[in-house]
């Protein structure tokens, strides 16, 4: 009988996780930047051996500003995990997962391209989807979003975001 | 070889190349003809989808996907909302679950077809590419007849349907699903025995099973590889746990394993839609809350109340509770999951997209290694990469 990888990694990892949550059947580990190495490559020993997904989260104005989310996927034992790490925005950087997953590469520089989140030790850190040139990083809550007005008759001119008004977050 | 023929080349493949099945670049370092080196250049169809559907309401952002990857468009919908109603914590009544599952099969058959099509041309068999299309058009007018539309559906609804099926609908399906085994067959004679077909596949773009999941390839290019993992039957969502399938499994992880993996899964999908039909039962096709999905139309002349929610889901729309999920489907290319994080406003705080393109083409430099830039047409064909989907 094998056991559960999460459990394996929840139990190997300890007191190095900040903060442990569970919605809707998902648990999240929250650790810290200078575990999050070991974390990761404990998790692929453990059988994570599938990286789905590595992504960030702007949470402005809340400090820390980022959240640099991994999924990971054990294919076998089927079941996935998210780790977390939150930074700063003032020097926003987290080691590099690429020596644990080749395909850590691209998710990555997608990351640095669109929030401009380093990684430190990756191979080649650049831009991905926006152009080499551009400035500013389009996903941050701070970039703004240029819309064209949508022509309504008799109304004066709104722009697509603005038809229906965002309510206010709970809490 | 003299020293002066061991310089390599850098040729530039693309943007605009009719094989990349979009607008991807590639940069290949070459010695002679053999590839030391390859470089994708993406991002030329990004668009910003997943800021875009920061700004817009859930039931705003249900356009979105069917553009993001427009060959299997009723899966891309299915993704996102299985994410929100997972977010929500609900679960669609079973008529719209397998109405959603039919469409979804039918995506993943018409999504193949244009992958075997276009495939087939790459590799000059065009009258392979006229039957694939031919049967994909029969599809397409399947969608329209649900939907009004043959791509861009925008059908599914958080917590059901828009409406339901129209009469005729089912035998329309089984009359297409009659036929479709004689079509398969029929692309097997034209290519599963022919000799040019297997010697420009076999053994081409290998990819082994440890190389697929340090790069994160998933769907038809890690099954190839022999990794057992389909979404659908991993972490099984919308009912697929009490259909029965199997997963069809390569061996030698080469774009020949990858071409009968894509062809054994349109038989396995029809198997799925024909006992979904014999599972059609008549019942509710929207989750009976009014906080979530619209209330029926004759309710609306009668009560004040309806009026109510149909104005608040109107002009402000769902308010999930705080929270993130991720929630993902098997998509013809892979693993297509949407991570969705709410500040319990109207609005996602965070979409995002994962796409199996994306991680399926970072495997490409692997696998065209010490081949020939002819092989790049082949194994370019055999990720089936979506560039919508890659650049998101």
């Amino acid at each position: 009988m094998t056991r559960d990888p999460v459990d394996i990694l929840t139990q190997q990892l300890g007191a190095t996780v900040l903060e442990q949550t569970r919605f809707r059947d998902e648990l999240t580990l929250v650790l810290s930047t200078e575990g999050l190495l070991a974390a990761l490559q404990a998790a692929r020993a453990a059988g994570f051996s599938l990286l789905t997904d590595l992504t960030a989260v702007d949470r402005y104005p809340v400090t820390p500003r980022f959240e640099v989310v991994y999924h990971l996927t054990a294919p076998d034992a089927r079941s996935r995990i998210r780790l977390k790490a939150r930074i700063e925005e003032t020097d926003a950087a987290v080691p590099s997962a690429t020596l644990v997953w080749a395909g850590a590469n691209w998710l990555e520089r997608e990351v640095f391209d669109l929030y401009g989140i380093r990684f430190d030790g990756h191979p080649d850190l650049k831009r991905i989807l926006m152009p080499d040139d551009w400035e500013g990083y389009p996903l941050r809550k701070d970039f703004p979003l240029t819309e064209e007005p949508v022509q309504f008759f008799g109304h004066t001119p709104k722009v697509p975001s603005e038809i229906i008004p965002k309510s206010p977050p709970k809490k | 070889m003299s020293e002066l023929t061991r310089e390599t080349l850098v040729l530039n493949m693309g943007p605009q190349h009719p094989a990349t099945h979009g607008v991807l670049r590639l940069l290949l370092e070459l010695e002679g003809e053999v590839i030391l080196g390859t470089e994708p250049v993406i991002g030329y169809l990004h668009t910003g989808f997943e800021k875009e559907m920061e700004t817009r309401t859930y039931h705003q952002n249900i356009v979105f996907p069917p553009r993001i990857e427009y060959l299997a468009t009723f899966i891309e919908e299915q993704a996102y909302v299985l994410a929100v109603e997972k977010l929500l914590g609900i679960r669609a009544p079973k008529r719209a679950e397998t109405i959603r599952l039919i469409l979804a099969e039918l995506s993943r058959i018409a999504s193949h077809l244009v992958w075997l099509g276009t495939s087939a041309i790459d590799l000059n068999v065009s009258s392979v590419f006229m039957y694939c299309f031919r049967d994909r058009e029969q599809i397409l007018d399947m969608f329209e007849m649900v939907s009004g539309q043959r791509m861009m559906h925008g059908y599914f609804r958080i917590g059901g349907l828009q409406w339901d099926l129209p009469a005729g609908f089912t035998d329309h399906v089984r009359t297409f699903l009659d036929g479709f085994p004689a079509s398969i067959d029929e692309f097997e004679t034209l290519l599963t025995d022919n000799l040019i077909w297997r010697q420009r596949t076999e053994g081409v773009g290998v990819l082994t099973a440890e190389d697929a999941l340090r790069y994160g390839c998933t769907g038809p290019v890690l099954r190839g590889s022999g990794v057992d993992y389909d979404v659908r039957k991993a972490f099984p969502y919308g009912g697929y746990e009490e259909y029965a399938f199997d997963v069809p499994l390569g061996e030698h992880g080469d774009s020949f394993d990858r071409y009968k993996i894509r062809l054994e899964e349109m038989r396995q999908s029809r198997r799925i839609i024909l006992q979904a039909l014999e599972r059609l039962a008549d019942g509710p096709i929207a989750v009976d809350d009014r906080k979530i999905s619209l209330p029926p139309r004759p309710e609306l002349v009668r009560s004040m109340e309806a009026v109510i929610h149909q104005f608040k889901l109107v002009s402000e729309g769902i308010n999930p509770p705080v929270g993130e999920v991720y929630a993902a489907v098997e998509s013809p290319r892979g693993e297509k999951g949407y991570y969705i994080v709410s500040d319990g406003s109207n609005r996602p705080t965070r979409v995002r997209v994962r796409a199996p393109s994306f991680s399926n083409l970072q495997a490409l430099p692997v696998m065209v290694y010490r081949r020939t830039i002819a092989d790049v047409v082949v194994v370019i064909a055999s990720i089936d990469i979506v560039l919508g989907d890659v650049d998101r």
